[in-house]
């Protein structure tokens, strides 16, 4: 069986196939480098996203924009969210300040991605 | 009148790119003068991540990226004034600014940097039929309105145009809790980013209409349908196609428009491909001292490539105030041949003898294409590619030394970019 | 009680409101929408007319005339832009040919002042961007153009501040005979008792007029459709080009606006849902299709937006101005299309002398005449920018780019009498929005201005009233966000 991706490690989006025989990864073809390697085998096992999304400040209504650390896994999108709806933060915010701590466990922090008076 | 060496039109990527550079080459009398209440341009509202990639070899969101410069400004100490409107700009580089802190101001430079960016077009330049509804807003509004306001456009969202913003804006509305219920592009192909399909269409299972178009917008009031259908060749609407969409909002990602009123006001000559300033090499438009950069030149789709452009234009401007920049040298043409639109630089001085740059766009899709630059007979380079597509921009850097040749000191001498099946 | 009710404001119900206001009456205006000015008169060619085209003797002759010769004076008063930059209506083919004799013939019996035939050299000469293939054209001096919701707010404001009053969203539901006034009129906004009434509804000038009267008569909507050039081309054309007129109206126009855009249009086609302000396909093709013959360099990318405008057609095919035959001291202003604007300052003066009269009316001692036009950062010398930014600081702030429309110019145009209450609204008084980005920049800061000058909540503001709500809900629903 072949599997056709697109690479979303850098804007090139290079299309790769996959060739898969048993439920192994046999052959990929089209990455222009060893990031497209790698999200092709994680994508084809356990596909991870990069989460960026806003969180509540307290007296404000202007949201405060923040960003998983690491990706995380592509399944657990939703429940990231859900966990960040449940945030309120204090400003002042710096960037890069953890505002969620190992979201659904994932061992991933969620951070600020922006300075917040 | 205030004098100054150096003004930059635009606190974004750009501005704030060129300024640094600026600075580094040694440029110390110069302001930044942005329209905005902070620095960071439209990347303060871009807060998905993939920027940076190039330029610090690390994923950043918007406002991360827009950080890093700012605080090299800061580190610098180069001054800038927030909430400062140009109003003017005149061949003379005389600069007039409203801000409420400082009033109306004017400035005699010596160098201007253009660095205004884009603006989206809006859904009136389309022609689309229908109703004037409220619900009906460019991708880049909606995306104000939640990321940095905390306001809901819409429930349920149709967006026309798969532009990089509006793709962002069907992953950002999912979210927060809207439904999106497809995306619809006129031509046979995306105009966005690949990865971006991947991973704000795809991964939601938002479907992407290609070849389909809006052909009616319903709703006295606020919008509540639209109806797409799917075009012929010539991009008509071909009858039986249609299919109904009850949505309460339309966001539209249909293409940017360089914003260049100041740039014509101070005379510069712009190009009909690009819809920016005609450029040489060094960035340096029509009017001598001023340069252009970033996406008022031409709209880029990455914004790495906004600050290495800008930084260029930075340098330049830095040089050409200290006398370093051979103006008089004879420059000629980079004309577009087969397959290519969109640019830029649309010359090159004979006097450059560093590696040049050339962007463009690609006319079509075209897969296992070459790209071809030559000057006279000569080839400069060739280059392969596994696909082109008009979405994303192409950039070859000529060889340091190619003006020295022989084929580009003749008379009439042109370099020609194209591309080949 | 009040004196007077007018129903409708348009151009001519608020006309009407500012001629009735040199009296001393108790006058209001009821608008059955969320803003004055949100029907015909805000969508329409912007023309004021020379008077060539209405048969001899009828009202649209009478009041077009006479309204056309008022501008000067009112658009002084008022301070709204008015020019007269004449217009040409230009012979294509053989047959038009005559027609030009034949609209010049008329034009001097209806009294057109300065008309004359040129033929193509001449032409050519004024307008050098026209299609070289014109025969013959009438040059109407007398021709104007005007900023038609200008006009119609300054009418308003300048009413309101003599002493009329408005109500906006109180549609008229009925009007029955009062024995103690005269009249009740019943609305969604309450209950007026009133000694008279004037129909200015436009659209709606037959439903009013129904409910009082068994002199019927009825209004069919008759669409027209436009597309706006960006004032990149300003300058291209001078005159307002028009073509052959045709049964269903004057032809597809290219007019140059007072404020530099140039609007192509307007179609004619009879439609039955009266609100149906739609673009449609077919019509926007007509309109570039007819444009095109008279302007063949048309540019394809030069588009701002459409829009498009229902008039309000009378089965009696003309003005009907006056005091209805069975209903005492019940006015109508109705029928009014094109020509509408050129006759709205004459309407209004004939209507408003006719009602003080019936009503035995004395002269308001303290009426004034002059409105003082929103400051107009654009239009600024740069001393005067200085001076408007020393005096209010939110002259510097400029919140809608295409247009150099500044903060203060919105503050106040909601603060006004009879002021913004929608984003629309604001842009009609203001032109922040009407550029060529089309309000991608100012949208969400003309909303937070709203919210601030209005006291209210991002969700209540609307587009054009009624459901048009800008947004849907907070981005955080669990309150105790806001600040």
């Amino acid at each position: 069986m072949t599997r056709e991706l697109t690479c979303i490690g850098c804007p090139m989006g290079c299309r790769i196939s996959a060739e898969i025989q048993d439920g192994k990864i046999i052959k990929i073809e089209g990455n222009s480098c060893n990031v497209g390697k790698k999200y092709a085998e994680e994508e084809l096992s356990c596909p991870k996203r990069m989460v960026t999304a806003l969180v509540q400040v307290q007296g404000a209504r202007e949201p405060l924009c923040v960003k998983t650390r690491e990706p995380i896994e592509k399944r657990l999108i939703f429940d990231c969210l859900r966990e960040l709806e449940k945030v309120s933060v204090v400003r002042p915010v710096h960037i890069g300040q953890i505002v969620l701590k190992n979201v659904c466990g994932t061992g991933v922090d969620v951070v600020a991605t922006r300075e917040y008076d | 009148m205030k004098q100054i060496d150096l003004l930059i039109i635009g606190g974004g990527p750009a501005g704030l790119a060129a300024a640094a550079a600026a600075y580094e080459s040694g440029c110390r009398d110069m302001l930044i003068l942005e329209r905005e209440e902070t620095l960071g341009g439209i990347l303060k509202q871009c807060i998905h991540n993939g920027f940076g990639l190039h330029t610090f070899k690390e994923e950043l969101t918007g406002p991360e990226y827009a950080q890093r410069y700012i605080d090299k400004i800061l580190e610098y100490g180069i001054p800038y004034q927030t909430g400062a409107m140009v109003i003017e700009i005149t061949p003379e580089k005389t600069v007039t600014c409203v801000s409420r802190e400082k009033g109306l101001e004017q400035f005699s430079a010596r160098a201007i940097i253009l660095a205004m960016g884009c603006r989206e077009r809006p859904r009136g330049s389309l022609g689309t039929p229908g109703w004037r509804c409220a619900g009906v807003y460019t991708a880049g509004t909606a995306q104000k309105f939640v990321n940095l306001q905390g306001l809901m456009p819409g429930k349920r969202v149709v967006i026309l145009g798969s532009g990089d913003i509006g793709l962002i804006m069907a992953r950002r509305m999912t979210f927060s809790g809207a439904e999106v219920l497809g995306c619809v592009e006129l031509m046979p192909y995306s105009a966005g980013l690949k990865r971006n399909i991947v991973q704000c269409l795809d991964d939601f299972d938002i479907p992407l209409y290609l070849s389909h178009t809006v052909i009616d917008i319903e709703g006295k009031e606020r919008l509540s349908g639209v109806t797409i259908a799917k075009v012929d060749g010539d991009l008509k609407p071909i009858p039986g196609t249609e299919i109904h969409f009850d949505c309460d909002t339309l966001l539209l990602s249909v293409g940017l428009i360089p914003e260049n009123e100041l740039s014509e006001m101070a005379g510069v000559k712009l190009s009909p491909a690009t819809s920016g300033a005609i450029v040489d090499d060094r960035l340096m438009t029509s009017v001598e001292g001023i340069f252009s950069c970033g996406n008022v030149l031409h709209v880029h789709d990455l914004v790495d490539f906004v600050s290495q452009e800008s930084a260029r234009a930075g340098e330049n401007a830095a040089a050409y105030l200290e006398g370093r920049l051979d103006i008089c040298a004879q420059r000629i043409p980079v004309v577009a041949g087969s397959g290519v639109n969109a640019l830029v630089p649309q010359y090159i001085s004979q006097s450059a003898n560093c590696p040049t740059t050339i962007m463009f766009r690609p006319r079509a899709v075209r897969k296992n294409a070459v790209v071809r630059v030559c000057v006279g007979d000569e080839e400069l380079l060739r280059k392969k590619y596994r696909v082109l597509a008009p979405g994303e921009m192409v950039t070859m850097t000529l060889p340091a030394d190619f003006m020295q040749r022989q084929a580009a000191q003749a008379q009439g001498a042109e370099v020609l970019v194209e591309v080949l099946e | 009680m009040l004196d007077v009710v007018i129903i409708g404001g348009g151009v001519v119900g608020c006309a009407v409101a500012r001629e009735l206001s040199r009296y001393d009456l108790r006058i209001l205006l009821l608008e059955k929408t969320a803003d004055i000015c949100n029907g015909q008169s805000k969508a329409n060619t912007a023309i004021v007319h020379g008077g060539y085209d209405a048969q001899p003797g009828t009202n649209k002759a009478k009041f077009n005339l006479l309204g056309n010769a008022m501008f000067e004076q009112i658009c002084t008063e008022l301070e709204v832009p008015f020019k007269r930059n004449g217009s040409l209506v230009v012979a294509f083919e053989g047959d038009d040919e005559q027609m030009i004799d034949r609209l010049f013939e008329r034009g001097q019996e209806n009294g057109v002042p300065g008309l004359s035939i040129i033929d193509r050299e001449e032409i050519l000469r004024r307008e050098p961007n026209l299609n070289p293939t014109a025969k013959r054209a009438l040059l109407v001096r007398n021709a104007g153009i005007c900023c038609p919701y200008e006009l119609t707010q300054a009418y308003a404001e300048n009413a309101a501040c003599n002493g009329a009053e408005f109500i906006r969203e109180a549609e008229v539901t009925s009007i029955l005979p009062n024995p103690q006034s005269g009249w009740l009129v019943r609305s969604m906004a309450g209950e007026f008792e009133t000694r008279a009434v004037i129909n200015c509804a436009g659209i709606y000038a037959d439903k009013i007029n129904d409910m009082v009267s068994q002199d019927h008569f009825s209004i069919h909507p008759r669409r027209g459709e436009y597309y706006i050039v960006d004032k990149k081309y300003a300058g291209k054309f001078t005159s307002t080009i028009f073509q052959i007129p045709t049964r269903l109206g004057k032809g597809i126009l290219v007019a140059p606006t007072v404020d530099g855009t140039i609007l192509l249009g307007p179609t004619a086609d009879d439609i039955q849902d009266r609100d149906d302000t739609r673009s449609t396909a077919e019509g926007l093709k007509k309109v570039l299709a007819g444009a095109g013959k008279s302007w063949p360099e048309l540019p394809g990318r030069a588009f701002i937006t459409t829009f498009s405008g229902v008039r309000a057609h009378c089965d009696r095919d003309d003005f009907i101005i006056g005091e209805a035959k069975d209903a005492p001291l019940f006015f109508n202003a109705a029928g009014i299309e094109s020509p509408g604007l050129s006759s709205a300052p004459a309407i209004a003066d004939y209507l408003a002398k006719m009602v003080a009269k019936r009503l035995k009316a004395a002269q308001n001692p303290n009426f004034d005449p002059h409105r003082a036009a929103i400051p107009k950062f654009r239009e600024m010398s740069c001393q005067e920018r200085k001076l408007a930014i020393a005096k209010n600081p939110d002259f510097a702030r400029i919140v809608c780019r295409c247009e150099t429309v500044s903060e203060a110019e919105i503050r106040e145009s909601i603060r006004r009498p009879v002021g913004a209450r929608t984003v629309d609204g604001v842009k009609r008084r203001t032109r922040a929005g009407m550029g060529r980005c089309q309000a991608g920049f100012c949208t969400a800061r003309v909303v937070e201005i709203l919210c601030e000058e209005l006291g209210k909540s991002p969700l209540e503001i609307t587009k054009c009233g009624g459901e048009s709500k800008m947004l849907t809900g907070f981005l955080f629903n669990r309150g105790g966000g806001e600040e």
